[in-house]
């Protein structure tokens, strides 16, 4: 109780704390938003993949000087090219050719930092330090969360058709692989956003855990998607408080706790908990 | 009238079919049938353009398919779909409005109201909130007839979709395809029930890794044109038993 009050009066003090609250209730939505979309999608590994190949650009971008955003993005879209284009090229099924480019792009990315940045900073890139989120970042965020919102709500029929019936959307003439690229620019976006949170190890955690929270208590797409921004930023809220109280890495702490909404849905959700199920089975 | 001119496709290897041409009018319930692996899939896939294809156009009233995607509906071979999509059946159906709402735009009250009624159509009206998952081969088959009637659409394809359900849907959904063809709507079907041919289609074309022959039903479904693509066996239980019985 005491270390709650610690916290919340922390948040009336610092300014480092205040945005660090407030950044994590950003990338708390914008991860949820997303995320649903990726499970939808079936795409969780691409989640990940693509989540780890963009530190070659975090990497090329701080030697370079310039938007943290720019490389990413930059690499994260070469990654998802380069995955599509093993997988159409190749009899490999799509997994192994994920496999393949992301590993290859974190190993390059890990390289290039050590030869950048110092140790410690490579631990917050990995693991997320939102405790040192500058007001700079925040601004970067709110912009992204912004465009993220903006995606959804201007492409969401077309987001909906090609994640449910690819081939019905195909058959009527859309455009599905603008989309997917979009899509995979939008995830760029977010991961970039989300490394400062919990670290770009721990990102697909975020993109995946509170959406298939979701998943498990609704049957609208919609609902899908408030739910698990709701989850999400619960999920980050607790989390900052956990590692701002005992000093933990802000990634592992806001990651635990959204493992443990997901536990609770996955035993209890009305729709497919598991107790649930048992009980209306007997 | 579609048309489909020299149409060789080919996956990974040996070509599906060389220069296939085959035609299709309105105002007719077409059938396509013809043995397994046949080709029949295939030479939808290919016409729409969701298979590459290696020569070959396919034109709709003589200009290319491709820029009037719009005005066809098709709806899949046992839609390879994910069932457990958080979606339930009128959102379903509201989907069949998407190819002519612009860009930035989603269904509003009028698309509701068409929807509804395609479901009225259907006779799946009270099933609207239904999830997906939580219904029967023919119902799922009938939700998509009646995303196909909202699309409101000038040709419709419809591959196998008599497979697996019930006789009432099966019912249900001819006597759509046969409000379709009163409105001069193109309908292509695949179709593996030999048996219905007669009764169901105007014209008939079959299909072995090419067109075997096509034109008016009477005229195609012949044992000879049954032996050829399917086998003398087949064939000789579909006509000589059947005139047997009417002697
Ligand atoms: N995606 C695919 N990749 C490779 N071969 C395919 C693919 N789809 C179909 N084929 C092959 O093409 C042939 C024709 O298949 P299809 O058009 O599905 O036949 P039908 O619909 O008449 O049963 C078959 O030999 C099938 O194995
Ligand atoms: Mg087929």
């Amino acid at each position: 109780m005491n270390s709650i009050a610690l916290f919340i009066d922390g948040l009336t003090k610092y300014n480092f704390l205040q945005t660090a609250l407030i950044t994590a209730i950003l990338v708390g939505i914008m991860s949820g938003i997303v995320g649903s979309f990726i499970i939808l999608r079936g795409m969780s590994l691409m989640g990940d993949a693509i989540s780890h190949a963009v530190l070659p650009g975090v990497a090329v971008a701080y030697m370079l000087g310039i938007n943290l955003l720019l490389g990413a993005s930059i690499f994260g879209l070469l990654a998802a090219m380069l995955i599509g284009f093993v997988t159409m090229k190749s009899q490999l099924k799509n997994d192994t050719a994920i496999g393949i480019v992301f590993s290859s792009f974190f190993a390059l990315g890990f390289i290039l930092i050590s030869m950048a940045e110092s140790a410690t900073n490579l631990h917050h890139i990995l693991f997320g330090n939102v405790l040192a989120v500058s007001d700079q970042d925040l601004i970067t965020t709110a912009i992204v969360l912004v465009v993220v919102v903006l995606f959804v709500v201007l492409f969401y029929k077309e987001l909906l058709i090609t994640s449910f019936d690819n081939t019905f959307a195909r058959a009527y003439g859309l455009k599905t692989q603008v989309l997917h690229y979009g899509l995979m620019m939008i995830l760029t976006l977010v991961t970039v956003t989300a490394l400062q949170t919990v670290g770009i190890i721990l990102i697909v955690a975020m993109l995946i855990t509170p959406a298939a929270t979701a998943y498990l208590l609704t049957n609208k797409m919609s609902s899908m998607i408030m739910i698990a921004a709701t989850f999400s930023v619960f999920a980050s809220v607790i989390g900052l408080y956990f590692s701002f109280t005992f000093n933990w890495a802000s990634g592992p702490a806001i990651v635990l706790t959204a493992a443990v909404f997901f536990l609770l849905a996955f035993l209890f959700s009305p729709k497919q908990g598991i107790f649930i199920k048992k009980r209306a089975a007997n | 009238m579609i048309k489909v001119r020299d149409m060789t496709v080919a996956y990974d290897s040996a070509p599906v079919f060389t220069n296939l041409s085959i035609q299709f009018e309105p105002g007719k319930i077409t059938g396509i049938i013809g043995p397994n692996g046949a080709g029949k899939s295939t030479m939808i896939k290919g016409l729409l353009g969701l298979t590459s294809k290696q020569s070959g156009t396919a034109t709709l009233a003589d200009q290319p398919i491709a820029k009037q995607l719009k005005l066809i509906a098709y709806v899949e071979q046992r839609a390879a779909l994910d069932l457990t999509f958080p979606i339930n059946v009128l959102d379903t159906v509201l989907t069949g409005t998407y190819p002519n709402l612009g860009l930035f735009k989603v269904p509003g009250k009028k698309e509701e109201e068409a929807a509804l009624a395609a479901l009225t159509d259907v006779k799946l009206a009270e099933f609207n909130h239904r999830q997906i998952s939580e219904l029967s081969g023919g119902q799922l088959q009938r939700v998509f007839v009646a995303r196909a009637i909202v699309q409101d659409a000038d040709v419709i394809i419809l591959d196998e979709p008599f497979v697996g359900i019930d006789m009432k849907s099966e019912a249900d959904i001819m006597a759509i395809l046969k409000k379709w063809r009163a409105a001069g709507k193109t309908i292509i079907v695949v179709n593996h029930d030999l048996n219905k041919v007669t009764t169901y289609f105007d014209d008939l074309v079959i299909i072995n890794h090419g067109v075997v022959a096509q034109g008016q039903t009477q005229d195609v479904f012949t044992k000879k044109n049954i032996t050829t693509a399917f086998s003398g066996d087949l064939s000789n239980i579909l006509f000589d038993e059947g005139e047997a019985t009417h002697e």
